[in-house]
């Protein structure tokens, strides 16, 4: 809905994302606040958690929203593609020496490929039967990485220079994940991401209107992929270390679940869920599990290990059984009922 | 020569076990349309209560094994109302995470309580029977036998009873059963409860074999899973005929594969469920789905 006294005059104001000088104000305000404060103000443990939970799950997370919330296209085993990421720029930088700016695309296409080749059984199946051959994805992968130790370094993982200090990853992160939400957002208002929503909502009728499938399932493959594999990369020289046990099944699940609690199908949903689930998930281990801990002193050292996943698990089957709809849909009641302010409707 | 023979019949043993609790799966699929993803973690938990019951608190094994029934059919029931009953029209997405948060939910549970550490049934007296060469311990010979005569339990039921004539209404059309008098919702009920005690009687012949574990988690996942994509999510003879498959695979992939590839019979169920879904989507005797818009 459109906030009182504008009128869609010009084609142009009927597409554009951003409408009103407040609007702009406030995104432009949003971008200096969130350039500028946080490197001011956070201590270099919470920004270093910015950079590399918080950007690096926003990252993953839109990708899944356009390969799953789009697409409908669901993924069991998103951070395998999020580990292929990491693998490639940290095989390519230590083996080969190449720059962490060259790795960067790199690590999304081929993130992207190994997405199309696992995505290729989209064709001929859906529902269960793709979640099944993308959770087949998520352990096969898994297994090769560990299995060619001496190019990935096995169980141990391989070690990859972080990029600049501190303050200027989070630069670098804060950059990324604007950039990557501009152009999921955008994408999906072009006729590819028309494409994309109208295969999630009906397959048959999508190729009656005459969209190919095959080719539109795998491009969302790719995209999605791609997304894993930057936030890969991210991860990567973010740490400075990764193992396989980083991107267990656990994981995929997650960012599955930040999808639902955001709202399925939004852009902004994406980014709300995946930001809100890992500061909750951060607030309850730093916080909840020390004082769950204390008060429960006989499973204390269990309490600090899974305090954070029932936590998680609670809040999305919450979501699911009463709001599935999730924090977007919320959000856009709040925003319809202030523009209404006075009145009801 | 002798391996191979031993390899084949512990495959098939295993894969028996594995064809009950790919049972559990499909009789909830077939009436309810809910791919049960948690299964693995709801077999864990309830390894673990037995393991509670029988291990730590010593009360009798039959005691423990009917309190351990009871437990699972009131999850069963518990999950169908509070879970997923809120969750019907929703789109299948919905469904697949919500079992996998669940999962979550149970994994988490089974640390609180029992650390995740592997624990030892003791029920079955270890040691077992020499057939020439072959030894098959006894734990493995009884959870054919049992796992064999459960199914067709199962499977008589289903084919007999009037309640099993319900649940393959059910599995047919929920609206057509709804207007021919029989309640959904209470076949949705008693397919949760009889998956789950399928699931139990699963979790304690596994944990006798090996241990109470987290593996038990995996199991579910990684081999009950293939099993019915293998045979047809709704098919019962699938099951039967995935589990052997699967069995049979995991056992020759260990014996054979494993020294070449280390940890390769892992991924080999689902190398062949890959496989399948490309090859014949469908499974092996599962409904082909023919869409109209």
């Amino acid at each position: 809905m459109l906030p009182s006294g504008i009128f869609n005059t010009k084609y142009q104001t009927d597409i554009a994302i951003v409408r009103t000088k407040t609007q702009w104000f406030l995104l432009i305000a949003g971008l200096v606040i969130l350039f500028v404060v946080p490197p001011l103000l956070f201590t270099p443990v919470w920004l270093s958690w910015i950079v590399r939970s918080l950007s690096v799950t926003i990252i993953a997370v839109l990708g899944l929203h356009i390969l799953t919330g789009l697409c409908g296209q669901i993924s069991l085993g998103h951070a395998a593609f999020v580990m292929v990421g990491a693998y490639a720029t940290g095989i390519i930088t230590s083996q080969l020496n190449w720059s962490p700016w060259a790795t960067l695309p790199l690590a999304g296409v081929v993130a992207g490929l190994v997405g199309v080749i696992f995505g290729a059984p989209s064709l001929r199946i859906k529902g269960f039967y793709l979640a099944m051959s993308t959770l087949a994805a998520q352990f096969i992968i898994i297994w090769l990485v560990k299995y060619f130790s001496g190019v990935t370094g096995g169980v141990i993982g391989i070690n990859v220079t972080r990029i600049g200090s501190g303050v200027e990853r989070y630069y670098l992160a804060a950059g990324l994940v604007v950039a990557l939400t501009f152009f999921a957002k955008n994408m999906q208002r072009t006729n590819l991401g028309r494409s994309l929503i109208a295969i999630r909502d009906n397959d048959l009728a999508a190729q009656v209107m005459g969209i190919n499938l095959f080719r539109y399932k795998l491009i969302a493959f790719f995209i999605g992929c791609f997304y894993a594999g930057i936030a890969g990369w991210l991860w990567a020289h973010s740490l400075g270390n990764i193992t396989p046990e980083d991107f267990p099944l656990m994981r995929s699940i997650w960012y599955l679940g930040m999808l639902v609690v955001g709202g399925v199908g939004s852009t902004t949903g994406a980014v709300l869920g995946a930001g809100s689930m890992e500061l909750l998930d951060k607030l309850t281990l730093d916080y909840l599990s020390p004082w769950l801990a204390a008060a429960f002193p006989a499973i204390g050292a269990q309490i600090a290990s899974v305090s954070g996943y029932i936590v998680f698990a609670l809040v999305v089957i919450l979501f699911l059984i009463l709001e599935p709809r999730g924090l977007y849909h919320r959000w856009e009641v709040f925003k319809s009922s202030y523009r209404l302010h006075p009145y009801s409707y | 020569m002798e391996t191979f023979l031993e390899t084949l019949v512990r495959g098939v043993m295993l894969g028996s076990v594995y064809a009950l609790l790919a049972l559990g799966l499909v009789l909830l699929f077939k009436s309810s349309r809910i791919l049960n993803l948690a299964y693995g973690y709801m077999l864990m938990l309830l390894g673990y209560i037995f393991c509670l019951f029988f291990v730590t608190w010593g009360l009798p094994a039959a005691f423990s094994i009917i309190l351990v029934f009871i437990i699972a059919a009131l999850l069963g029931l518990v999950l169908d109302r509070f879970a997923f009953r809120p969750l019907i029209g929703q789109p299948i997405f919905a469904i697949i995470v919500l079992t996998l948060v669940l999962g979550f939910l149970f994994d988490g549970i089974a640390i609180l309580g029992w650390k995740s550490l592997p624990l030892p049934i003791g029920l079955i007296p270890a040691g077992g029977v020499s057939l020439g060469a072959i030894r098959l311990p006894y734990a493995e010979l009884l959870s054919f036998i049992i796992a064999l005569l459960l199914f067709a339990v199962v499977v008589l039921l289903f084919q007999r009873a009037k309640i099993g004539l319900a649940m393959r209404c059910v599995a047919e059309d929920h609206q057509l059963s709804q207007s021919m008098g029989i309640s959904v919702k209470r076949i949705f009920a008693i397919s949760w409860a009889i998956s789950l005690v399928i699931a139990a009687v699963a979790a304690i012949l596994l944990g006798s074999m090996q241990t109470v574990s987290p593996m038990l988690s995996f199991v579910g996942l990684a081999k009950a899973l293939p099993v019915i994509l293998l045979g047809g999510l709704e098919s019962i003879p699938g099951a039967l005929v995935g589990g052997l498959i699967i069995g049979l695979a995991e056992l020759f992939s260990i014996t054979y594969l494993d020294p070449v590839l280390g940890g390769f019979s892992g991924i080999m169920p689902f190398i062949l469920m890959l496989l399948i879904l490309l090859i014949r989507p469908y499974g092996f005797f599962g409904l082909r789905i023919i869409e109209r818009i």
